[in-house]
């Protein structure tokens, strides 16, 4: 396919990796990546972790060098945002009214921090957290003792919380469900979660709903509101409700999309000349019943790779995406790693003592490991991602 | 900024420049240096980022000692641990790295 151009929309983590392994699996044709971000792919995960408290600063997070582009011979173009996809004449058009035309085009939009649908929610002292800049302004706002109340306990929330709970500020956790992580893992992680951060004196509130942000219109945050009537004093207030796909070029284009950007096991929208990836997309998958769609650096790194690989072969020897879904996440000095899917269990087996810190669960439904959630055991985590795959494997031969 | 070489089993090595703050693993994905992984991005809970580290070199350069879970991380390394065994992104760089050469093992993941 040399000389046949393949435009990356969307540069984060996996629209990085998708140009990167174009070239690994020796496409040599044109490749440009569109980012709306002003500066190059950059590492997300430590926005709540490291960058927050200080370990890192942004220069360090880039997860190439400019070099490695020209090097590659990669179209970098940042801070650039899409109109549209013409789809009938096969190009992507950029506001500025440039196009960029495609022979293959993948989308890596990622994903957007949900709203919080309550008067005050637009209030300035009101935060979320996804990109550097918003990072930035966090990192910031935390230099002084603050009173923090962060609005959901997931895991962008919790690892704020955790973050400016080390840095000595007063922290308030509102949660609408009755555990945190509720989504995303067993009940005894949850209840080992929730013993870390109260133990470090973090004040986590189950069962509530936030009514309406409270402050001056143009000055300081004042509380935040719960339903009931309950008032918690606030200075500063991060939202981590979740995320929503970023479906609108896709959606407008008039490709499928549901809860995601609709694709088959080939990563391939209902147009076959567009691939999507990571965040937005919505896949089969050998780990689990119906569609997924997942938000972590693995999924769009391993997505990117498959997409790429069939792209540059132009579909022979095709290999449908069958990756393992794994995820961390650092709570204080405690490791999290989840291997596998492990909602929708029914069952789970504990390995290990809770009591030391140390210990694996292991989620099945029926008489099938879906995932294992470990906490500080990467060794367990690791064998229970190969676990996984062997069978995974197993389940999509037969 | 520090400068790290990377050594590959065949002979062939590349040396980049690494900025202090980072990890000898950054240093080398971020220049696209064949013969690191690095899947889970440094979080220490892949092993895929496995090098080997002299232990004279360890403490002529300041680099810290291994942690319990790193230790615990190269048991399940593709190629197997030696005693030199560290995982390249526990290790922080600082000036003090300049001209280190670190060698890569023949993989990363089980081929």
């Amino acid at each position: 396919m040399a000389g046949s151009p393949i435009v990356v929309v969307g540069a984060g983590q996996g629209g990085m990796q998708a140009a990167a392994s174009l070239r690994d699996a020796g496409f040599d044709g044109p490749v440009t990546l569109v980012g709306a971000e002003p500066q190059p792919p950059y590492d997300r995960p430590p926005l709540s972790k490291q960058y927050l408290n200080g370990e890192v600063d942004a220069a360090a997070l880039a997860l190439r060098t400019p070099a490695f582009y020209q090097n590659q011979d990669i179209d970098l173009r940042v801070d650039t945002r899409v109109a549209g996809i013409d789809r009938a004449n096969a190009a992507v058009v950029l506001d500025s009214g440039a196009r960029l035309p495609y022979e293959r085009l993948i989308l890596a939009t990622g994903s957007i921090p949900r709203r919080l649908p309550v008067p005050g929610a637009d209030h300035p002292g009101v935060l979320v957290l996804r990109t550097l800049a918003q990072a930035r302004v966090l990192r910031d706002r935390l230099a002084a003792p603050r009173r923090v109340v962060v609005i959901g306990a997931g895991f962008t929330g919790l690892e704020v919380a955790a973050a400016a709970r080390s840095a000595g500020h007063e922290v308030t956790v509102i949660e609408a469900l009755d555990r945190v992580l509720a989504r995303a893992v067993s009940v005894p992680v949850s209840e080992h979660v929730t013993r870390l951060h109260r133990g470090r004196g973090v004040d986590i509130r189950f069962g509530r709903q936030v009514e309406a942000i409270e402050g001056e219109a143009d000055g300081p945050l004042r509380a935040v509101r719960l339903a009931g009537g309950e008032s918690v004093p606030a200075d500063l207030v991060v939202v981590g409700i979740g995320v929503v796909p970023d479906t609108a070029l896709a959606a407008e284009a008039g490709l499928a999309v549901a809860n995601g950007v609709v694709v088959d096991a080939y990563l391939r929208t209902s147009d076959p000349a567009i691939h999507a990836i990571g965040d937005c997309a919505l896949f089969p998958s050998p780990f689990a019943d119906d569609p997924l769609r997942l938000e972590s650096v693995q999924n769009a790194v391993d997505q990117a790779k498959c997409a790429a690989e069939f792209i540059a072969k132009d579909g022979l020897a095709a290999r449908p995406y069958s990756a393992v879904p794994w995820f961390w996440t650092d709570q204080y000095s405690d490791k999290l790693q989840i291997a596998g899917i492990t909602t929708g269990h029914d069952r789970t087996e504990l390995a290990g003592d809770p009591e030391q810190g140390r210990f694996s669960v292991h989620c099945f439904r029926g008489e099938r490991l879906v995932g294992v959630e470990s906490i500080n055991r990467p060794a367990e985590h690791i064998k229970a991602r190969r676990q996984l795959a062997a069978a995974g494997t197993l389940a999509g031969a037969v | 900024m520090p400068q790290i070489t990377y050594v590959r089993t065949d002979g062939t090595s590349d040396t980049v420049e690494v900025p202090v703050g980072t990890s000898v693993m950054r240093g080398a994905v971020r220049e696209g240096v064949a013969g690191i992984v690095a899947e889970c991005g440094g979080a220490g809970m892949c092993g895929t980022c496995h090098i080997f580290l002299p232990e004279e070199q360890r403490l002529a350069r300041g680099i810290a000692p291994i942690h319990p879970l790193e230790d615990e991380v190269l048991e399940t390394t593709s190629c197997p641990r030696r005693e030199n065994s560290r995982l390249g992104c526990q290790l922080a760089v600082t000036e003090r790295c300049d001209g280190l050469a670190v060698d890569l093992p023949e993989h990363q993941v089980l081929p």
